[in-house]
């Protein structure tokens, strides 16, 4: 079962967190490199600062482009992981073990899958 | 006879030749690399150069090469790490205690080690894929939509997996033979059920799962003649492939049993899997893969949903649910009782069984409940449920199906009847009968009612 793990950060509890970026990053590697010797990692990126983010609406048939995310939460997007395991259960582990998730907590959600059973 | 594809000579002999390496030599999981490298060179060059006299002892003579090179090379590796290198223990894969020359029993015994306990499913099916059945590392990734350098880890994780555990190349003893044998028989069954209604692109390679499945599961009946389940097993799979030329419409959507234009049903396939059940229900002691058959050929000898034998479609539920004590099943039963004597009946089992929590949350329950309230024709709380049901599953096709039954119902209710757009088609009853599939005990892959 294919899942993403949607990674969020917030600068203000890292500090709070008491936890270091760096270490935070090595173990995140850390986890990676054992989940693609499992065979369980498909992939997953990080993603720039929301700074470089551009929303882009079309508004009369005219792209209007905009700086920034469009709403002023908070926490962010900073990265996702695609995931395949054999069962929920250890989908969940993964996700728990996964550093951001005592900071900020990490969302874990399944992929729709192309084939189906007969209805 | 036409000659046979390069591809399938190969596919034939990956476990013959596999498992006169791992005889000769131990090691099974570098024999499994160097047979797939073997496999490779001959698909590269026999087409070019032209088939060997004797394909077979071609691919031992290159695997065996292949192999020696293998040894060779970590032994080197092993001393420059002025590790003692003391050579390991008689291998363990060796069945020192069963010498025997008969390849049957190799591709017997390969895909029992392939299903080992240790492993989980889906490392299971790929495994088994490779060494039993010759497909490519790449070709497997694709059948599961993933990349291939995640495919080829996952391979051999299993194989290190099987060898931590202590796996043998061997026919499992008496005492442990039934539960492996039921292993097996489940892997074979997901393998099966992989991309069993695949849209668009994937819908090919998904589809070869299927085929393998039937082919290794012919192999495994050869060699286990008398077993009812495994007959059970392969006529269950014939009954249901013979219906998916007519599963999917040509835009892709998923087309309901009760919908399907039967006359594009494969009736040599349906003839097949009616005779293997009927021989072995008459032979062997009954089982949960054998009842499932039943159920599947009494749908297939029926002209149409409302043509069905329902009330024996009942009765067969209530064997199954002496196997299996699945609200699954349950579940199944309830739609067959509805056909057999109206929705009311059928309704207030849903009810009792979303009370389940294992099942309360699953699509199929709210799908059910869905088809149970518009055949009732509480158009309404049909929608409602249907759209409860869109949101749980994580199929495309059952999304894109249960969208547009609730969206068939807003338009009938907005408009009066007779003038909506889209007609209120099939009849109701047929609707209903399109939950019937052979879903009985696909349950096993979902993954929360495991």
């Amino acid at each position: 079962v294919k899942y993403i793990l949607l990674i969020f950060n917030n600068p203000a509890n890292l500090e709070t967190a008491g936890e270091s970026p760096d270490a935070l990053m090595a173990e995140a590697d850390e986890l990676m490199a054992e989940l693609t010797a499992s065979g369980e990692l498909i992939g997953g990126e990080a993603l720039a600062d929301p700074s470089r983010a551009k929303t882009v609406r079309v508004i009369g048939g005219a792209p209007a482009i905009t700086d920034g995310p469009f709403a002023e939460a908070k926490e962010h997007l900073a990265g996702y992981c695609l995931l395949d395991c054999a069962t929920e259960e250890r989908a969940l582990e993964v996700a728990g073990r996964w550093p951001d998730a005592r900071v900020n907590g990490v969302e874990l959600r399944p992929l729709m899958t192309p084939d189906g059973l007969e209805m | 006879m036409p000659e046979r594809s390069i591809e399938e000579v190969l596919r034939l002999q990956a476990p013959q030749v596999l498992g006169a390496l791992v005889r000769r030599f131990g090691h099974f999981d570098e024999c499994e690399d160097a047979v797939q490298e073997a496999l490779l060179a001959a698909a590269v060059q026999w087409p070019r150069d032209g088939r060997p006299d004797d394909p077979k002892a071609w691919l031992i003579a290159v695997a065996a090469r292949r192999l020696t090179d293998r040894l060779r090379s970590e032994e080197a590796a092993r001393r420059r790490e002025a590790v003692v290198a003391l050579h390991a223990p008689a291998d363990a894969y060796i069945a020192s205690d069963e010498p025997s020359d008969d390849e049957e029993d190799d591709s017997l015994a390969l895909l029992f080690l392939c299903c080992h306990p240790s492993l989980s499913p889906p490392s299971q099916l790929a495994l088994t894929l490779r060494a039993v059945g010759g497909l490519t590392t790449a070709q497997i990734a694709r059948a599961f939509l993933v990349p291939e350098a995640t495919m080829a880890q996952r391979i051999s994780r299993a194989k290190q997996q099987i060898r931590a555990s202590g796996g043998r190349f061997a026919l499992p003893g008496d005492a442990e033979r039934g539960e492996r044998r039921r292993v097996v028989l489940h892997v074979l069954y997901l393998m099966f059920n992989e991309g069993y209604v695949a849209s668009d692109g994937a819908r090919l390679h998904r589809r070869e799962l299927a085929g393998e499945a039937i082919r290794i599961t012919r192999m495994l009946l050869a060699h286990l003649p008398q077993d009812g389940e495994v007959a059970g097993l392969l006529a269950l799979m014939l009954l249901t492939e013979a219906r998916s030329g007519a599963r999917t419409g040509p835009d892709g959507a998923l087309v309901p049993l009760a919908e399907q234009d039967r006359s594009r049903w494969d009736a040599d396939m349906i003839r097949e899997g009616t005779a293997i059940i009927a021989d072995a229900l008459a032979r062997a002691p009954v089982g949960p893969y054998q009842v499932q058959a039943a159920i599947a050929a009494v749908h297939a000898e029926a002209a149409d949903a409302r043509d069905t034998d329902w009330p024996q479609i009942v009765a067969l539920y209530e064997v199954l649910r002496r196997f299996e004590s699945n609200p699954m099943v349950t579940l199944n039963q309830a739609v067959a009782l509805s056909m057999a004597h109206g929705a009311s009946v059928g309704l207030a089992m849903v009810e009792e069984l979303g009370e389940d929590s294992r099942l309360g949350n699953h699509h199929r329950l709210h799908a059910v409940r869905g088809h149970l309230l518009d055949l009732a024709g509480d158009d309404s709380a049909a929608r409602e449920s249907y759209r409860i049901a869109a949101g749980l599953t994580t199929s495309l096709p059952e999304r894109r199906y249960l969208q547009r039954r609730a969206q068939r119902l807003s338009v009938s209710k907005h408009l009066p009847r007779e003038q909506a757009e889209i007609p209120r088609d099939p009849p109701r009853r047929q609707a209903l009968g399109s939950l019937m599939g052979e879903d009985v005990g696909r349950e096993r892959r979902e993954q929360r009612i495991d």
